[in-house]
């Protein structure tokens, strides 16, 4: 696959990854999948540019990169609102822009949500560690060597020209994400709830948990209520899978979001948030706040069969 | 009864699929999650994503978009009655070098005094059997042993290290691992095996594999030294990745 220099890193942010929709069928392993957590608005940024939707891209968390362009190429911005500018000057989110050789890309603060997407024409291009560019930090491999950008890192994306044709699509604004300080999370009870007494189960539903600082790629630590255990039930369970947006709630009470970088766990878990609210998770940011409800499988297979819909009208609009 | 006639179902999510086949760590209940995580895989059931076998469990992630979760449910009942049908594989016996002691095995005094032992009786008893591979997990290519002789059960350490240096074979209770690479670490410090276990360029990108046998043998600082220059040699794609 030919590839050529597309961006150099000026200033990498406070942690900048190369992500893609992550690596399955290595968790016999102990190798967890990584990949963008917040996948909807990942997958969207891709179809603006006309890249296939598991094409590599940039994550940036809070504080985004400075990257200086290095040739044509179409892009997008989606995701959490971290003020993108465009040579100083504010660059409009989930719409393609065509940056040219020296245009730079920067992020002044952040304003809603934690991470956001850089997509670029043809996909960021760097070698597959199991069938994926997704950058596993702990495990030191994937994406860029393993690791966040660093200043003065080249980045190279396919070797393409400019899609002209993808410029002025816009993602509907009806469908762009909102993400409020205050997040609505509809989880799916269990394995574990039953480790739980009823009361336990109604602080879930019933209160606010803030997010702490502890929050990563791996897990979000949340502050508030202590969820109550069964008297006769341990903190631990013999150790067992664990899937994005499964909620850990450890002897200490206090409940923890599970995102992508873990594939097994010995802490009992009293629910799971729903695929479809997981780019609420993924957006969430020390301070903001978050609230439970619990739903039924049924509802939430709909909510993703309603999501899917909405992704496959939109590529409609690109076959004219 | 350690294991179930039928495995049980729970939900984790909407896109998992959580199957219990036993409430407590045996090799006749692991047995069973390897067995059907095989039987899955060779299935190549269209809409499986992935599939966590674990001491007791089994993950199965779906898209329910793709597979019905009734569906999967009945595809997965039917796999598990048609087992006993299915030959798989014999498990394989893999030697692994240990240098026991010292700066390589900071806790092997304490636990021999624990233990009312001495330390060349503790790596006698370590070394005096193959331990069967539950699982590989917490981190990628750490294996989850057991079980060690009885004489030999300690606990986890009271307050677990920062950092313990990559390769080092350790105990807690009845269980026995070693750190591929260096991590956080709550159990006792035995020794240290100059073995690659993981390596994410090759494939597979696990020495070990649940369902396997390991048997640990001592080794002399030497030898330990010698291996890492042997190996790199005679491996090009090993050491390229020395430094992982």
């Amino acid at each position: 696959m030919e590839r050529v220099a597309t961006f150099e890193v000026l200033a990498p942010g406070i942690l900048t990854t190369i992500q893609d929709l992550g690596r399955y069928g290595f968790s016999q392993f102990g190798v967890p999948p990584s990949g963008a957590l917040d996948t909807f608005s990942y997958r969207v940024g891709n179809l603006l540019v006309g890249n296939k939707q598991g094409e590599a891209s940039f994550e940036t968390t809070i504080i985004g990169p400075k990257l200086k362009t290095l040739r044509e190429v179409v892009i997008a911005i989606t995701g959490g609102d971290l003020s993108p500018t465009l040579n100083g000057e504010p660059l409009e989110m989930w719409r393609t822009h065509l940056l040219v050789e020296g245009d730079i890309i920067n992020f002044k603060k952040v304003r809603t949500g934690c991470r956001a997407y850089l997509a670029a024409s043809g996909g960021l291009i760097f070698s597959q560690v199991m069938g994926s560019r997704s950058t596993y930090l702990s495990g030191k491999f994937g994406g860029l060597d393993g690791r966040a950008l660093k200043k003065g890192d080249i980045l190279f994306a396919l070797d393409i020209r400019a899609p002209l044709s993808q410029l002025g699509f816009r993602f509907p604004g009806d469908w762009i994400p909102q993400f409020d300080k205050e997040a609505l999370l509809r989880v799916i009870p269990g394995p574990q709830d039953h480790h739980f007494t009823e009361k336990g189960l109604q602080t879930l539903s019933s209160s606010f948990y803030r997010v702490t600082p502890q929050c990563d790629r791996m897990g979000v630590r949340l502050e508030g209520p202590k969820i109550e255990r069964r008297s006769e039930v341990e903190e631990s369970i013999i150790s067992e899978g664990l899937i994005a947006g499964a909620i850990q709630v450890p002897g200490d009470g206090k409940p923890i979001i599970i995102l992508t970088e873990l594939v097994t766990g010995g802490y009992t878990k009293i629910a799971a948030v729903i695929s479809t609210d997981l780019s609420k998770v993924a957006q969430l940011k020390p301070g903001d706040r978050v609230r439970f409800a619990p739903v039924s499988v049924e509802e939430a297979h709909q909510l993703l069969r309603g999501q899917e819909e909405r992704l496959r009208t939109f590529m409609k609009t690109f076959e004219r | 009864m350690p294991l179930y006639p039928q495995a049980t179902f729970l939900l984790m999510g909407d896109r998992g699929l959580l199957l219990e086949f036993g409430d407590e760590i045996s090799a006749e209940v692991n047995e069973k999650v390897r067995k059907m995580a095989l039987a899955i895989q060779a299935e190549i059931l269209e809409g499986i994503i992935e599939v966590v076998p674990t001491y007791r469990s089994l993950l199965v992630l779906y898209n329910p978009l793709i597979i019905p979760l009734e569906d999967l449910k009945r595809r997965l009942k039917q796999l598990e009655e048609g087992l006993k049908e299915i030959s798989f594989p014999d498990p394989t016996l893999t030697k692994i070098p240990v240098l026991y002691g010292e700066t390589f095995g900071p806790d092997l005094r304490k636990v021999a005094e624990y233990l009312h032992l001495t330390p060349e009786e503790v790596i006698r008893l370590h070394c005096s059997k193959p331990y069967f591979i539950y699982m590989i997990g917490f981190m990628p290519g750490f294996p989850y042993m057991g079980e060690l002789p009885g004489a030999l059960i300690t606990p986890r350490l009271k307050t677990p290290r920062l950092s313990v240096p990559a390769g080092s074979v350790a105990i807690a209770q009845k269980q026995t691992g070693i750190y591929p690479v260096e991590s956080p670490g709550g159990w006792q410090i035995l020794g240290r095996s100059p073995v690659k276990l993981f390596n994410p360029e090759k494939e597979p990108p696990a020495l070990l594999r649940m369902g396997d046998l390991v048997q640990f043998y001592p080794i002399s600082e030497k030898e330990f030294h010698e291996w890492n220059s042997q190996t790199a040699s005679s491996c090009a794609v090993c050491s390229a990745t020395e430094d992982r």
